[in-house]
């Protein structure tokens, strides 16, 4: 694995093996650049939180993990990322089955408009995870436990997952993510379009996830990556200028923009 | 004096109102054009509209009232022999023994046709065509035609003065009216207002009045020939004698055959155009790399605007002779004419339609959804099978829909390529007509307007336009319900 291009960002280290490893990644919209070179590890088992301006790139940054920048025509993206030390940008490499291992949840909840059930089931029928209809009862209703949803909708499963409040949706959203077992999540301001209490189930719920995932988080709210992550990284205009353990971030960054935008001084 | 005459002295004096609307403002405003309500501009339209507006109300009015009043003037100063002397020479023995014998009660002297008649060589006498009337009956009718002159020039001079009285009259008493203080901009704007109501209400009234004429004359259609027939008759030869002593042709009018041609022809059409025009659609809005959709998108829209006329010659003078020649090389007759060549021909045309409307839908469904799906290892294929088709098909149920509205209605390409006789089959070989076709060959040419032939057209213009209706107006609360489940 090449890790000998670490930086001084990269001084952290979890006692976990690292999980995905990003060097130098650059990301290009047509001739214009978003990213510029960022070197990054996700350890096994840890929440990331990844915070910074809009604009920043973290988003961008955030669906180069799951080749998600793939369905935007004019987007290029150049430098290794490896999971469990394989590149994910291998031509010879199947972008389905990469994306099987590393789900994503979205800004906006995006059931799809099938029942609950369906919504659950779609990933799982899709990798042929199971075949009888007693293994997919069993996938949803521990999909739907590990979400935290499950005693809200476990007797309405045929309604359409249209129908759920906006919480319920993105908790729906978490479910059908786990629902295909991956090894990591990303998530992608999953947050922002929700009321601070269904905001709070989903932040208990990322605890919870942790145990069994690798999870890296897009967050504009700086409480909410303090309380969810153990390490934070933060971008800024394309470059990813300080990560480390998120206490540490938060109450003694090294640099002198991270301290501007924690301390809300702009962004 | 001429309309044209009083038209132009309305266009001038409105004009003129125009200019001294405005000028009078700024005269009024005494320099300090900020003092006025409105900017001079809306003092001059002021009376330009006002100046102009009544009087060409009052000319509409006059304009078709003129025509009947004066028919009924001209016809009320006819004494009775000069009615006799027009009668002897212009009608057959029996109409003149009937009028003979009427005529003495005053009241019922003339039938409508007739009337129409002695108006017409009158009209042709005063206007100087007296070639067209038969020259022994100029005697009985020139004075009725000097008098129809002496009306008509009475008439334009009565109108050219009342529209420059009206106009000049409110001309003056606008401009009177500037003042700083009156509110020129607020008076042109409810004019105007009041205009666009009135251009929009033109369609409604315009739709509302085709909806009643079709309604009222297949009436009078279905009271000689029973509804009953019309819809569930098997039989369709509209061919009715016009004189007692023809053969062959008692007339039937069971629509059957062609509801039946007009759905099969639909039916093929659609069969065509729903596959193409859907994948066409998925191809352009989900695969087809940004040039591709940039060249073939505009070609697509090109294809709708070829004239039916040109798909109709297309069908007939290709697509037919190529299906039948094929049909040869497989030992199966089929007819020139076949509902198979029509058919395929109106799917291409409804082709582009179908794709354009339905790559509108599938454009609409959110890209969360996509990215959703090929979040959770999904490839693109599936995505649009399971998450992007389930989500638009309510829209592209309403385009289908409206497609097979228009295939119902659309003519050119079944009068070229569709047969005129009315066979009662389902086998897409034979030829067929439809409900179109008939209208066309029914209305072409020389019709007595009140045959069950010619009336026959509005009952099946009125079933047309009652089914198209359904289906659109299915096809669009779908099409609404569905965007606004995404907005």
């Amino acid at each position: 694995m090449d890790t000998t291009t670490l930086t001084k960002n990269m001084e952290a280290v979890s006692t976990q093996p690292v999980k995905v490893c990003a060097r130098d990644v650059k990301v290009f919209y047509g001739a214009k650049r978003a990213l510029h070179g960022v070197n990054v590890d996700v350890y096994q088992n840890e929440v990331l939180a990844l915070i910074g301006p809009s604009g920043c790139g973290k988003s961008t940054f955030l669906r180069t993990l799951n080749r998600m920048n793939d369905t935007i025509d004019i987007c290029r993206v150049e430098g290794k990322i490896l999971l469990d030390g394989e590149d994910i940008y291998d031509p010879k490499l199947d972008v389905v089955q990469l994306r099987a291992r590393v789900g994503m949840v979205f800004q906006k909840p995006n059931p799809f408009p099938k029942s609950i059930y369906d919504n659950i089931t779609y990933g799982p029928k899709l990798h042929g995870l199971a075949t009888r209809k007693d293994e997919f009862d069993e996938i949803v209703e521990r999909s739907l436990k590990r979400a935290g949803l499950w005693n809200e909708v476990k007797d309405r499963l045929q309604e359409p997952g249209t129908g759920l409040s906006g919480g319920q949706q993105q908790r729906l959203c978490i479910a059908r993510a786990v629902a295909v077992s991956p090894e990591v999540i990303l998530m992608d301001e999953p947050c922002s379009a929700l009321d601070p209490i269904a905001t709070a189930h989903i932040e208990e719920l990322i605890d919870e996830l942790r145990e069994s995932f690798t999870i890296a988080i897009v967050t504009h709210n700086m409480q909410q990556a303090a309380r969810v992550s153990q390490r934070t990284a933060f971008f800024h205009l394309g470059d990813l200028v300080e990560v480390g353990n998120t206490e540490e971030i938060f109450t003694n960054p090294r640099d002198e923009r991270t301290q501007g935008y924690i301390t809300g001084r702009y962004g | 004096m001429s309309a044209t005459f009083t038209v132009g002295l309305l266009l001038l004096l409105s004009l003129v109102g125009y200019v001294m609307g405005r000028s009078r403002a700024v005269t009024v405003a005494g320099g300090s054009i900020a003092t006025l309500h409105s900017v001079p501009n809306y003092y001059g339209s002021y009376v330009a509209l006002w100046a102009g507006l009544p009087a060409l109300v009052l000319m509409l009015f006059w304009m078709a009232l003129r025509g009947p009043v004066m028919d009924w003037l001209v016809l009320d100063g006819l004494s009775q022999q000069q009615i006799q002397g027009w009668a002897q020479v212009m009608l057959p023995p029996n109409d003149l023994q009937n009028l003979l014998s009427n005529i003495a009660d005053e009241t019922a002297a003339l039938t409508e046709t007739h009337r129409q008649l002695l108006l017409i060589n009158i009209k042709n006498l005063a206007g100087g065509q007296a070639l067209y009337v038969n020259p022994a009956v100029v005697e009985s009718i020139q004075p009725a035609a000097d008098h129809l002159r002496n009306l008509r020039n009475l008439s334009d001079w009565t109108l050219f003065g009342a529209v420059a009285a009206i106009s000049g009259g409110a001309l003056a008493f606008c401009w009177a009216r500037i003042s700083p203080t009156f509110r020129a901009r607020n008076n042109v704007e409810r004019v105007v207002t009041w205009l666009l109501i009135l251009c929009s209400t033109i369609a409604v009234f315009t739709t509302i009045g085709i909806v009643l004429s079709l309604l009222f004359e297949s009436i009078r259609f279905f009271t000689k020939v029973p509804l009953t027939e019309f819809l569930f008759g098997l039989h369709w030869s509209p061919q009715t004698a016009i004189r007692a002593d023809q053969v062959g042709s008692s007339g039937s009018f069971g629509a059957i055959p062609l509801f039946t041609g007009t759905l099969l022809i639909a039916f093929i059409a659609m069969v065509v155009a729903a596959p193409v025009g859907l994948m066409s659609a998925i191809y352009l809005s989900e695969y087809a790399p940004r040039r591709v959709r940039s060249l073939v998108k505009p070609v697509l829209e090109i294809l709708a605007g070829v004239p039916t006329v040109v798909y109709g010659f297309f069908a007939i003078l290709t697509v037919a002779p190529f299906i039948r020649d094929l049909g040869a090389v497989f030992g199966i007759p089929i007819s020139s004419q076949s509902a198979l060549a029509a058919g395929v021909v109106m799917g291409v045309m409804i082709v582009p339609f179908v794709s354009s409307l339905a790559d509108d839908v599938i454009n609409a469904v959110p890209q969360s959804l996509r990215d959703g799906s090929l979040g959770l290892g999904a490839t693109k294929s599936e995505t649009i099978k399971q998450v992007v088709i389930p989500a638009a098909l309510p829209g592209i149920v309403g385009a289908l829909l409206l497609a097979v509205s228009r295939a119902i209605g659309e003519t050119m390409i079944v009068v070229m390529a569709a047969g005129l006789q009315a066979y009662l089959t389902l086998n897409p070989l034979e030829s067929v007509t439809t409900v179109t076709v008939q209208i066309k060959s029914i209305l072409v040419g020389d019709q007595e307007f009140d045959s069950a032939k010619t009336l026959s057209v509005f009952a099946l213009g009125l079933m047309l336009f009652i089914v198209t209706l359904v289906l659109n107006v299915v096809a669009l609360r779908i099409v609404q319900k569905y965007r606004e489940k995404y907005d």
